[in-house]
């Protein structure tokens, strides 16, 4: 090497320069694009919605929508836009400081969460929207391979000894606490209201569910794409979304004679469409929520709209008829229920503790 | 040990492989269905897969808005972040390889930490630090600053995934080639930064050029810690792989494996180019790992 002629070196000191040069371009380059994309974000107004599992493609739907009806009634050009993962993640994220304008979380107790440990939410985000902040309803219903071959008719057979139950984890999703709270209410009401033998049998059905995934669809392409487990107990519209994107000879969905009210509800971030000045477009966005066309919207996409009349009837008619309970009916207020279920040290920590 | 190498029998000296042909044959099978399995067939099957409905599906993959966002903000997080390991990876083994210091054991040990730690963790880290919960989170949410779920936690959680790449590699490399040459430059009157530019770079510029390569493939490739920071924002934080995920649990199999190809096609072109170097620049590299 020392015998390399000056001229040589010179060259490749010009180089490493116009290396370094070149790197220090780059970095300058992306700092500033860095810069103008934050930029240009504040000029135009940007929603952010953050929500849960299964809504990807109804949010789609209701976001084109809204855009649409905000650009004609006040010419102004608002963008939405959807993050989507487990109920109880999104909640942490929000709390963690995700700019969200809107919440639109698979149960009450996450929103909950959000008002207690950010309070970016009041405490009485019930009182601020029609319904208790629910412009639509879902309950379970159960997915099963075609042919019901294992014979799933109702939550008892879920424990029947050779079934597989794929459910999420209800630890961060929320389709998995209503499939909890649905199993624990039927065994419940089954068993002459004894919290023990419904306790029980919960703790028999985890023991029968092979793969806990975070969030609802994570659950569905276990079952569906991965092809694990004999029954899905899914949200409605999760189950119905399979039917017709896997077609509808691979599966049937099985409705049971009871199940759970489930309610998903929306809310507004106070603390952050105060700071980005949205406080005008995420509470229209709330609102057009509650309104003919996004009903209409919602039972399309097999959620159970509060205003029925505004669903189209071929709509209605693919939402069955089924007693459906409030488990706040039976365990008492959402505080009480999460603590009680949910939280370190609750009914499923304890369902799922290995045997000593 | 030379005690032990004495007792050897000469005759075994020579002959390197002394199983039967059958044995050999075996092992030599094993070893490629394992490679045919575990790494050409998934690989296969994302290509596969990708087309499994023609081009035209296959490239509307990209044309969609979702998808050039992730790719540009992709793109953007590797322009940061390779160029910014870069130049702390070679000022780290620099200092590491050519001077005698106080910590420097506990200096590499640093630069090795990510390597060890989970990308979960190495996401948290941040959410802990720069959330509105953690460390900085209120004084940040005063000055309006936003850091995760946003660009810059990107950029962050990318930069010490991938902090590791291009010091791992130079330190040997530098530990290897001493410091005569730098030396006899210093004696020659070269000033230090000019002894740097003329003599220790160019002695490990093809380390170099490996290492980034390596760098920015993982860079674009990172998925843990950057899925902790990133908050899937669609359009806005969200990366290449994280968008893969997105498109999968959205049953759009296709598109997943569409954008699933870029980034393997990504990698395949990395270890082109890694080999062709190897193979044209061969003799210098040798010459540059003799040293003198």
């Amino acid at each position: 090497m020392s015998s390399t002629p000056n001229v040589r070196r010179l060259s490749r000191r010009r180089r490493v320069l116009a290396l370094c040069a070149g790197s220090v371009g780059l970095v300058s380059a992306g700092l500033a694009s860095a810069l103008l994309t934050s930029g240009t974000a504040q000029a135009q107004a940007e929603l952010l919605n953050v929500s849960y599992d299964p809504t990807r493609e109804l949010y789609k739907e209701i976001n084109a929508a809204f855009i649409e009806e905000w650009k004609a009634k006040t010419g102004e050009t608002v963008t939405v836009r959807a993050a989507h993962g487990g109920s109880g993640s999104q909640a942490r994220t929000v709390i963690d400081g995700i700019p969200a304008d809107v919440v639109t979380l698979g149960i009450p107790s996450d929103i909950d969460a959000i008002s207690r440990l950010s309070k970016k939410i009041p405490a009485d985000w019930r009182t601020k929207l029609p319904n208790e902040g629910l412009p639509y309803t879902s309950t379970v219903v159960f997915l099963v391979r075609k042919g019901n071959p294992k014979g799933v008719k109702d939550w008892g057979d879920l424990v029947k000894p050779d079934v597989k139950v794929i459910t999420p984890n209800p630890k961060t999703s929320a389709g998995g606490r209503w499939n909890f709270l649905a199993a624990w209410g039927y065994a419940y009401e089954k068993e002459g209201k004894s919290a023990d033998k419904a306790n029980a049998f919960v703790g028999q059905l985890y023991k029968q569910v092979p793969v806990l995934d975070t969030g609802a669809r994570g659950s569905t392409v276990t079952f569906a794409q991965r092809g694990l487990g004999d029954v899905l107990p899914t949200w409605e519209n999760e189950a119905y979304l399979v039917f017709d994107e896997f077609g509808r000879d691979k599966f049937d969905v099985v409705v049971p004679p009871t199940s759970i009210y489930a309610e998903p509800p929306v809310a507004l971030v106070d603390a952050n469409v105060d700071k980005k000045g949205t406080r005008k477009q995420a509470e229209a966005y709330l609102q057009f929520l509650y309104s003919d066309k996004a009903q209409a919207i919602f039972a399309k996409h097999h959620y159970r709209p509060i205003k029925r009349e505004a669903a189209k009837p071929e709509h209605l008619a693919q939402l069955p008829e089924l007693k459906l309970f409030k488990i706040e009916d039976l365990q008492g207020n959402w505080d009480d229920i999460q603590k009680k279920n949910f939280d370190n040290g609750g009914l499923f920590d304890q369902l799922s503790k290995p045997p000593q | 040990m030379s005690s032990a190498l004495a007792t050897r029998p000469p005759a075994r000296a020579g002959s390197v492989v002394t199983e039967g042909l059958a044995v050999r044959a075996l092992l030599i099978g094993i070893a490629v269905v394992f490679l045919a399995l575990f790494l050409v067939l998934p690989l296969v099957t994302v290509f596969i897969q990708a087309f499994a409905k023609g081009w035209s599906a296959y490239l509307a993959a990209f044309t969609e808005a979702d998808a050039r966002s992730a790719i540009r903000l992709t793109l953007l997080t590797a322009a940061i972040a390779v160029p910014f390991n870069l130049v702390f990876g070679i000022m780290a083994s620099w200092a590491i390889a050519k001077f005698e210091f106080r910590g420097k054991n506990l200096l590499v040990t640093l630069i090795d930490l990510p390597f060890s730690v989970s990308p979960v963790v190495s996401g948290l880290i941040y959410v802990l630090v720069f959330g509105a919960q953690g460390l900085l989170g209120p004084w940040l949410l005063e000055h309006d600053i936003q850091i995760i779920f946003a660009v810059p936690g990107i950029v962050l959680a990318t930069i010490f995934v991938t902090f590791p790449f291009v010091a791992r590699q130079l330190i040997p490399l530098m530990q290897e080639q001493g410091t005569a040459e730098e030396e006899a430059a210093l004696t020659l009157g070269a000033s230090g930064w000019h002894a740097f530019l003329t003599v220790t770079l160019p002695n490990i510029r093809w380390g170099l050029l490996y290492s980034v390569l390596l760098c920015n493939a993982r860079a674009m490739g990172e998925f843990g810690a950057v899925s902790v920071v990133s908050g899937h924002i669609r359009g806005l934080t969200n990366t290449l792989p994280l968008h893969v995920e997105i498109l999968y649990n959205e049953y759009n199999f296709v598109a997943s494996f569409a954008v699933a190809s870029l980034l393997a096609g990504l990698a395949l072109v990395t270890l082109l180019v890694k080999s062709l170097l190897e193979w044209r620049f061969s003799a210098e590299i040798a010459a540059g790992a003799r040293g003198h």
